[in-house]
């Protein structure tokens, strides 16, 4: 045993030795399968933890929202239609949302404006909504019980807005300062910031404002007896896509979207067949196929001469493939770890800024978030068997066809 | 060496990937919170559409925006795809 590992010892020397004679070639052989590898652990890696994240985050999603369809377009959905729902069976409250999207022409961003469910008071006086209770043994309950916003004392009232870290940063403004909106009647309000939701929520609350029901019903002209879409809250959970149903059926312009579908929405996110992501991944296969058909299509001259000359002195067909192996193996495995290393702080340390322009698309506010590094084993053998093993077999076999020749002529066909 | 030095930073990278995400549970707990809290349904990933800010709640003609032969155009469109139970089931 010590002998072979002697051997291969000696024989991984030469190799290092054989591959630095070729210094630029095989540096910028490296440099570009490490890019390659980079490119494509970067995808995996912000993928799988954005794809988890969200599973994570969302699970406290509404169970069912139910949206008003009109010509095939989201529209406001009648008050009315909420006493409805409440009276299928199975449901056990119904609650009204009241969000939109207001374009600020001074930065050229999209904000959601929305009213955070305590202040929505008027259809509780109507009778017409019911409050979502904190489920018991729910993990995220208790943080729930604490600030979540960092109100600093100060309550949401009419006047008033609380708005995401992104819109802070993008406008530079903060507590206390003012924010000019035009309402629907031309008239301008000047909503008084009284806080910031958290920077670490960016990834769910940058773009978010919060302001009461009046106001937000002024600045859009929603009259009273609309909302913006229900959600629902089911007794029996496995009963989600019943209700759904039921839903349908009793209001025929109702779209009931259940949170398996919000799940399922995010978890095929930067899915393989989507635009962008196959020409990431076309333009990494077919980089490896030109790796591939440059290994496999035969040695260069000189490769062949050393081969020759390595024969003649005494190697046999078995040592020059292993030399020929150790020297894939290293080239592989070093562009493997430089670019999943590279990768890992691609993604986890510099927020994917790399990728940061192609998300952020034509959109002038991007939240600023830290995804959690989740990896997983499966990730590494995948990229591992897709990058690794392909160059290192493909290395092989013209080595094996250069070896079984005669050294004469493997010499003489390089020397001429 | 370079090879063995690459096998222990990685290494050292995985042993970060478990450290951290076990200590970044507090901040994923206050985002599901706040998730929960305002009954959001979406994540901020991309502002630039209604329909991209909010994929989950996207119209059914999304594909189509405002005509039938106004296609998709915004660069996250092709990140994405709708909440349509007959490609996302």
């Amino acid at each position: 045993m010590n002998v072979w590992i002697e051997k291969q010892r000696y024989i991984i020397d030469f190799t290092i030795s054989s591959l630095m004679r070729r210094k630029v070639k095989n540096i910028g052989l490296l440099v570009l399968y490490t890019l390659i590898v980079f490119i494509l652990a970067s995808t995996m890696f912000f993928t799988y933890a954005i794809k988890r994240e969200a599973a994570f985050i969302l699970e406290g999603s509404p169970e069912i929202v139910v949206q008003n369809l009109v010509a095939g377009r989201h529209d406001l959905l009648p008050v009315s239609y909420l006493e409805e729902i409440k009276s299928i069976r199975g449901v056990a409250n119904v609650e009204s949302r009241l969000w939109g999207y207001f374009y600020d022409s001074l930065v050229g961003a999209n904000y959601t404006l929305m009213t955070p469910p305590q202040n929505q008071d008027s259809h509780k006086n109507q009778g017409k909504t019911t409050v979502v209770e904190n489920d018991n043994g729910d993990p995220h309950a208790n943080h729930e019980a604490h600030a979540l916003f960092e109100y600093e004392g100060a309550l949401l009232e009419s006047g008033t807005l609380i708005i995401g870290n992104g819109v802070a940063r993008m406008r530079g403004i903060g507590k206390d300062d003012y924010m000019p909106f035009m309402a629907a009647d031309g008239q301008i309000m000047n909503m008084k910031i009284v806080g910031k939701l958290s920077s670490v929520s960016e990834l769910v609350s940058s773009d978010l404002i919060l302001m009461s029901e009046a106001d937000l019903r002024k600045l859009f002209g929603i009259s009273p007896d609309k909302v913006t879409d229900a959600i629902v809250t089911v007794r029996n959970p496995s009963e989600i896509q019943t209700v759904a149903g039921k839903i349908k059926k009793r209001i025929h312009s109702a779209r009931p979207i259940i949170r398996d579908e919000i799940l399922r929405t995010y978890s095929s996110i930067f899915n393989w067949r989507g635009g962008m992501m196959i020409v990431i991944f076309s333009a990494a296969v077919l980089a490896f196929v030109i790796f591939a058909w440059d290994k496999a299509s035969g040695l260069s001259a000189g490769e062949r001469q050393e081969i020759g000359i390595l024969k003649a002195v005494g190697w046999e067909t078995g040592d020059v493939i292993q030399m020929k192996f150790w020297e894939g193996a290293i080239v592989s495995l070093s562009a493997f770890l430089g670019g999943v290393i590279l990768a890992y702080i691609h993604v986890f340390f510099t927020g994917s800024a790399i990728f940061e322009p192609a998300l952020e698309g034509w959109s002038n506010l991007y939240p600023n978030f830290t995804l959690t590094p989740f990896i997983n084993a499966e990730q590494l053998t995948t990229l591992f068997f897709l990058t690794v093993i392909p160059y290192t077999v493909a290395t092989i076999v013209p080595t094996w066809r250069a070896a079984t020749i005669d050294p004469d002529s493997a010499m003489r066909h390089t020397g001429g | 060496m370079t090879l063995l030095s690459g096998i222990v930073l990685l290494g050292l990278l995985m042993l970060h990937a478990f450290t951290s995400s076990q200590g970044q549970e507090a901040n994923l707990l206050h985002k599901a919170a706040l998730v929960k809290q305002l009954r959001l349904t979406d994540l901020c990933l991309f502002t630039e559409a209604r329909y991209t800010r909010h994929l989950s709640q996207a119209d059914l003609n999304t594909a189509f925006q405002d005509h039938p032969l106004s296609m998709e155009h915004f660069p996250s469109g092709s990140f994405t795809q709708p909440n349509l139970p007959g490609i996302t089931r």
